[in-house]
């Protein structure tokens, strides 16, 4: 069945000049298998295509039952010359949210 | 024990949390970090302006709030809000103890200003270009550690003023200074800078941009309460926040700052240790209270990163809404004939529909039809009147455009870039500044 991330996980979204970093954490740590299984860098850079330019890398924490994403051109320039409305993109921890797995 | 409490965790932060945490806190020190990327840049350029300024533009309503409670109760103060110019934020603390009858003594450390210690010939971080070519620049900025506030831990000092330093190490030199830590103890000096950076951004870790209604409930979130940390002499923490202040201190909430803006868990450089996360533990032991352990580091970089600021013109700006039958397509039409019209003169300009596509680029969800629609139309010009003309073609839609648009808002705000290079350790040198008020 198909789910999406939204029903399963949290995420916050961080920025660092043009580069998008994004975490994400089942609410369940038991969970945290399924996401290392089907949320890939591949997957994700997928999922943001359009808006992730560069390579996404991703870290896995199981100390922490975290991962973490980091989109390198994304965030058109970044923050200080960036014409997005939401410079920082801070809002796309929701965007990460809206991907669908089979869970 | 050492108790340290996070005041501020941006320039613009809310300052009654604070006020709270110093009051019962029972602290030993607060820290309030309020210097975000460019905002050293701005407070150059307001320097540059007028050589009082430059520090923090809400130094004095926290300071005023702070220094009759930092007067009664035992605590210290250290903070980056003298940005662009510690020693003048650190004049300006004193005359307003002075005004407030509070004896003080006030550290400013300098130092982190490499200006004219940058080689414009190398290339800048993000794109490879030489520095020279992000003319013309306004500053640069090094990225000090925590052992350039020692000495004004040493000096005896009750604020400790500072610009451009690491935010965890704002944090970390308290610890290395109660608990004497030397430099290559790498573990506690990683373990102290994870800490730093749990409480960097204040309500983050309590609570703060956490909340998503039934989702992810937060209690009291109007009355967000800021988090301290209580740290022994291994630099295992417990983090907290005050009883009946707002907020919530959960897993949750701590996983998601402890990633926060990092790059590289295994390997978080800061001045002052290559931090690892991967070892980092996290256990919730009470209602609110997080215990954090287990941080790993390898020894600091020989290279301390910096900041330049510089000129990238003026940021042009403008709206207008369309509500009812049709909007989506009334305001597409109002963005595309902004964009014609002003084509010959400003080469990229950015039209966004609000309401449907404009924060993430694209939809994730299959089209619904929002009943109101905000066009906006955005461009980097080199002067401000050409910035301005993004305004005026706006305005102009108005008996120009498609029916029906209203409430425009236009705006043009100059805009400060950032680039980053490295510099070497050796390059910078700190300087302390005393300034005293004895009643």
């Amino acid at each position: 069945m198909k789910k999406k991330l939204y029903q399963l996980a949290h995420c916050r979204a961080g920025d660092k000049g043009d580069t998008l970093i994004l975490s994400l954490f089942p609410y369940d740590e038991r969970d945290y298998t399924l996401l290392c299984e089907h949320v890939t860098a591949e997957k994700v850079k997928h999922h943001l295509q359009g808006i992730v330019q560069g390579d996404v890398i991703r870290y896995e924490l199981p100390n922490i039952a975290g991962l973490q994403f980091v989109c390198r051109e994304a965030l058109l320039g970044g923050v200080t010359t960036s014409l997005a409305l939401d410079t920082h993109g801070k809002s796309l921890s929701y965007a990460l949210l809206e991907m669908e797995i089979e869970a | 024990m050492l108790r340290i409490g996070s005041g501020a965790g941006f320039s613009g932060d809310r300052i009654e949390p604070a006020v709270l945490l110093a009051e019962r806190g029972e602290l030993d020190y607060l820290v309030l970090e309020c210097l975000a990327e460019r905002t050293i840049a701005l407070a150059q350029k307001r320097k540059l302006h007028n050589p009082e300024e430059g520090y923090d533009p809400l130094l004095e309503r926290r300071f005023r709030r702070l220094l009759p409670i930092l007067g009664e109760k035992r605590f210290r103060i250290v903070t980056n809000m003298g940005a662009a110019n510690p020693v003048a934020a650190a004049e300006r603390i004193v005359q307003i103890a002075e005004e407030l009858r509070c004896p003080v003594k006030v550290a400013a450390v300098t130092g982190d200003e490499v200006t004219d210690r940058i080689d414009l010939e190398q290339e800048v971080l993000e794109s490879g270009c030489p520095i020279r070519s992000y003319a013309p620049i306004i500053s640069a900025n090094a990225y000090l550690g925590a052992d350039a506030l020692l000495p004004a831990l040493e000096s005896g000092a009750d604020i400790i003023v500072t610009g451009r330093v690491a935010d965890p190490s704002l944090f970390l030199a308290p610890m290395m200074h109660h608990y004497q830590w030397r430099q290559d103890d790498l573990e506690r000096v990683a373990q102290g800078t994870v800490v730093g950076h749990l409480l960097e951004c204040a309500g983050q870790l309590t609570g703060g941009y956490f909340a998503d209604p039934g989702v992810k409930d937060v209690p009291q979130l109007a009355d967000l309460g800021f988090p301290y940390a209580d740290i022994d002499q291994a630099g295992r923490a417990t983090i907290s926040k005050l009883e009946g202040t707002g907020g919530v201190i959960t897993l949750a909430t701590a996983k998601e700052q402890l990633l926060y803006e990092v790059t590289d868990p295994m390997a978080y450089h800061t001045p002052d240790v290559i931090a690892d996360f991967s070892t980092v533990q996290l256990r919730q032991v009470a209602p609110n209270r997080i215990e954090v352990f287990g941080a790993r580091g390898s020894a600091r970089p020989s290279m301390l990163k910096v900041s330049i600021g510089y000129q990238a013109g003026f940021l042009g700006e403008a709206e207008i809404s369309y509500a009812g039958g049709n909007a989506s397509g009334r305001a597409e039409l109002a963005g595309e004939i902004v964009r014609q019209r002003l084509q010959q003169e400003i080469e990229a300009i950015r039209i966004d529909c609000i309401g449907s596509t404009s924060t993430h680029r694209k939809s994730f969800t299959p089209e619904v039809v929002p009943y109101e629609v905000r066009m906006r139309a955005a461009a980097i010009a080199p002067t401000a009147e050409l910035a301005a003309r993004i305004g005026e073609e706006v305005e102009a839609l108005y008996t120009n455009g498609p029916a029906g648009g209203g409430g425009v808002r236009k705006s043009v705000n100059e805009v400060i870039g950032i680039v980053s290079t490295m510099i070497p350790r050796q390059n910078t040198a700190t300087r302390l500044t005393i300034r005293e008020l004895s009643i």
